[in-house]
């Protein structure tokens, strides 16, 4: 068992380290603040070959691996959960199944752009009535001659108002069941395609999220995803892979909140001696460190198994519960040590307590991942 | 064209702390990082490249672990690198320093020498303009804009109250301030491409061709007799004034302590 990265891994973390130093973190609060959506910082990832890190070059990636990309999603989230999850929601769950399930032809036209970041990506499975049991999709596709066509509507899809690529889950063949499922790339210039709602949120405030409406929506043959009938299957895969993503985006978090708090008891004295001198205070940030660390293991872990091609599901299901689980209570426990000033906006620890809290409902919310891990204990 | 840069491997001197018995550097747990002053230098070559075409070499003199910095030059965009390494060239001071960096220049294809005015740990600024001296080329220092022109360069050199243009006939070496640019990133495509496909060569004494009486701790005149760390200051006051009511204020605090 070898716990080193590798140089090229030691590189990617610098590299994104800088990146997020110099690029993230200015603009964290106050794109929180505003809700803007921090364009410019996606073309500057463009540019650096980081909306596409574990893909194949000839397909617009980095040529990297999977771990590169989580790391990477863990530096920018320790400054800014929503450029995290902007990360993570474009490479994981919409590059990602083109990777994995698209023809030559769709990675030719629709992942290489998405890969090198000249365009956005997002991915269309939850409804109003399809949250955890996504099996129950009212969205519908009737083949019409060549095409497609799509009726319904999609909710809470992050970079819903940015993307221009989605990959969207619909019912061909309702009496099927999750059998009657079928995934489809739909461009946003498609004609009956429209966003709508922009959700107004407790945490990742500067990330897109909203719903999509699918009017008599055209969506040519050749644009399913797949095999029709296998969209479940597909959505399920991707967000076994997307989930690693939250994870290092939970444990992101945990890790900026931290340093905040240890910076903050080194500089902060009260009773006449800084808050680092104070046993209570050490011993909790003690805690918080080890349940860090125990984390990182479990998404790193997670990721190593997929670039290694073995089984994840249950690696991602566990690092998604136990990551998202740590980042609120280091971040609760961070706004704790920094007292009232934690709890304003003067600090940071407010948002990341604001952002953590998604990491345990998005792509499976706690419990789901308990489902998906109990399933395997008990199958 | 092609570009040479030299650029040093430091340690992050945000991070140094010293030793306040013997006077010396902590460098234990210490980052090290490429030059500030060396990556801009890099950086204005690596903008020549993308805009007019060159090819750019980075070396360094340095221990083997100044590989690393090189190795970051190559994923921010340099074609080639070379780390100029020997015991012999240890206890070099910047003479032996120049001398060891122009032999290895006197084997390369240059047309611009790109080197940063100073680094962080030494602050000597004297390297560059050393090197220059050996190998007899013309020298631009404090350089803040580079325009390529028929023949040679157009450079712009900072002034602390102003600035120069010249215009000067390559070959040329140059150095460069931070107010050069703003140096990018590694890119990540160019990591897993530069570990995959390229080599930082590693050059000896032998072959730069250098006389060893040049080198390394023989070769440098430099002796240092005594060091001693400052007593840190206390905190200062900040005051925000008018300029005129400042230099009253300057004043009067002058005379309450009795300087004036």
């Amino acid at each position: 068992m070898n716990f080193t990265l590798t140089k090229e891994q030691e590189f990617v973390k610098q590299m994104v380290r800088e990146f997020t130093i110099n690029e993230v973190e200015p603009i964290a609060a106050e794109i929180d603040r505003t809700e803007r959506f921090p364009m410019e910082t996606v073309e500057k990832m463009a540019k650096y070959h980081m909306l596409g890190i574990p893909f194949a070059t000839k397909y617009g990636g980095a040529g990297g691996d999977n771990l590169s990309y989580i790391i990477a999603i863990e530096e920018v989230s320790k400054a800014c959960g929503t450029t995290g999850v902007i990360l993570s929601g474009h490479t994981s769950l919409c590059v990602g199944p083109l990777d994995m399930f698209g023809t030559e032809e769709q990675k030719m036209k629709y992942m290489v752009p998405l890969a090198k970041g000249e365009k956005i990506g997002a991915f269309g499975l939850t409804e109003p009535n399809a949250g955890t049991d996504a099996s129950e999709q009212q969205t519908t596709a009737i083949l019409d001659g060549d095409n497609y066509i799509l009726n319904g509507s999609k909710i809470f899809i992050t970079n819903g108002g940015v993307a221009e690529t989605f990959i969207i889950f619909a019912m061909t063949d309702k009496s099927k069941g999750t059998r009657g499922i079928t995934a489809f790339i739909v461009e946003k210039s498609f004609e009956g395609f429209s966003v709508g709602k922009l959700e107004d949120k407790l945490g990742i405030r500067a990330s897109s999220t909203t719903e999509l409406v699918f009017t008599n929506c055209i969506v040519p043959k050749e644009n399913m995803l797949g095999k029709e009938g296998k969209g479940f299957g597909i959505a399920m895969k991707t967000l076994d892979a997307g989930r690693i993503g939250i994870a290092a985006q939970a444990l992101g978090i945990a890790e900026g909140a931290l340093d905040e708090a240890v910076k903050y008891m080194k500089e902060r004295k009260q009773f006449g001696k800084p808050l680092a001198a104070f046993q209570g205070l050490q011993w909790m940030v003690a805690e918080l460190d080890v349940k860090i660390e125990a984390a990182k293991l479990l998404v790193y872990k997670a990721a190593a198994n997929k670039d290694a091609g073995i089984p994840y599901t249950v690696e991602a299901a566990r690092a998604k519960l136990f990551a998202s689980e740590v980042a609120m209570e280091v971040t609760t426990k961070a706004v704790q040590i920094f007292g009232g000033y934690g709890y304003t906006k003067e600090y940071p620890v407010e948002r990341m307590m604001r952002d953590a809290k998604i990491t345990e409902i998005y792509e499976g919310t706690s419990q789901v991942q308990k489902m998906v891990i109990a399933g395997n204990l008990l199958k | 064209m092609n570009i040479v840069v030299c650029l040093k491997q430091v340690p992050d001197t945000n991070e140094v702390k010293i030793d306040p018995k013997t006077g010396t550097l902590i460098r234990e747990g210490v980052p090290s990082i490429i030059n500030p002053d060396d990556k801009n230098a890099l950086e204005e070559s690596l903008r020549l490249k993308d805009e007019h075409g060159a090819h750019v070499t980075v070396i360094s003199m340095g221990p083997p672990q100044a590989e690393k910095a090189l190795r970051e030059a190559l994923a921010m965009g340099a074609d080639e690198a070379i780390l100029v390494s020997d015991r012999a060239f240890a206890g070099a001071d910047t003479l032996a320093t120049s001398h060891a960096l122009a032999a290895t220049l006197s084997k390369l294809d240059y047309d611009v020498v790109f080197a940063g005015r100073q680094a962080i740990d030494g602050d000597t600024a004297q390297v560059g303009p050393e090197i220059a001296e050996h190998l007899n080329l013309a020298q631009i220092t404090y350089v803040e804009k580079v325009d390529i022109i028929k023949g040679g360069l157009k450079v712009r050199r900072a002034w602390e109250d102003g600035y120069e243009n010249i215009e000067v006939k390559t070959p040329v070496l140059l150095t460069a301030i931070k107010e050069l640019n703003e140096p990018r990133y590694m890119n990540i495509k160019n990591i897993y491409d530069m570990f995959q496909n390229k080599e930082v060569k590693v050059w000896n004494a032998t072959d730069i061709g250098a006389d060893v009486a040049l080198l390394g701790l023989k070769g440098s005149p430099t002796k240092v007799k005594k060091s001693m760390t400052k007593e840190p200051k206390g905190k200062g006051e900040l005051v925000q004034l008018p300029a005129n009511e400042a230099a009253l204020y300057v004043v009067s605090k002058l005379k309450e302590n009795h300087f004036i």
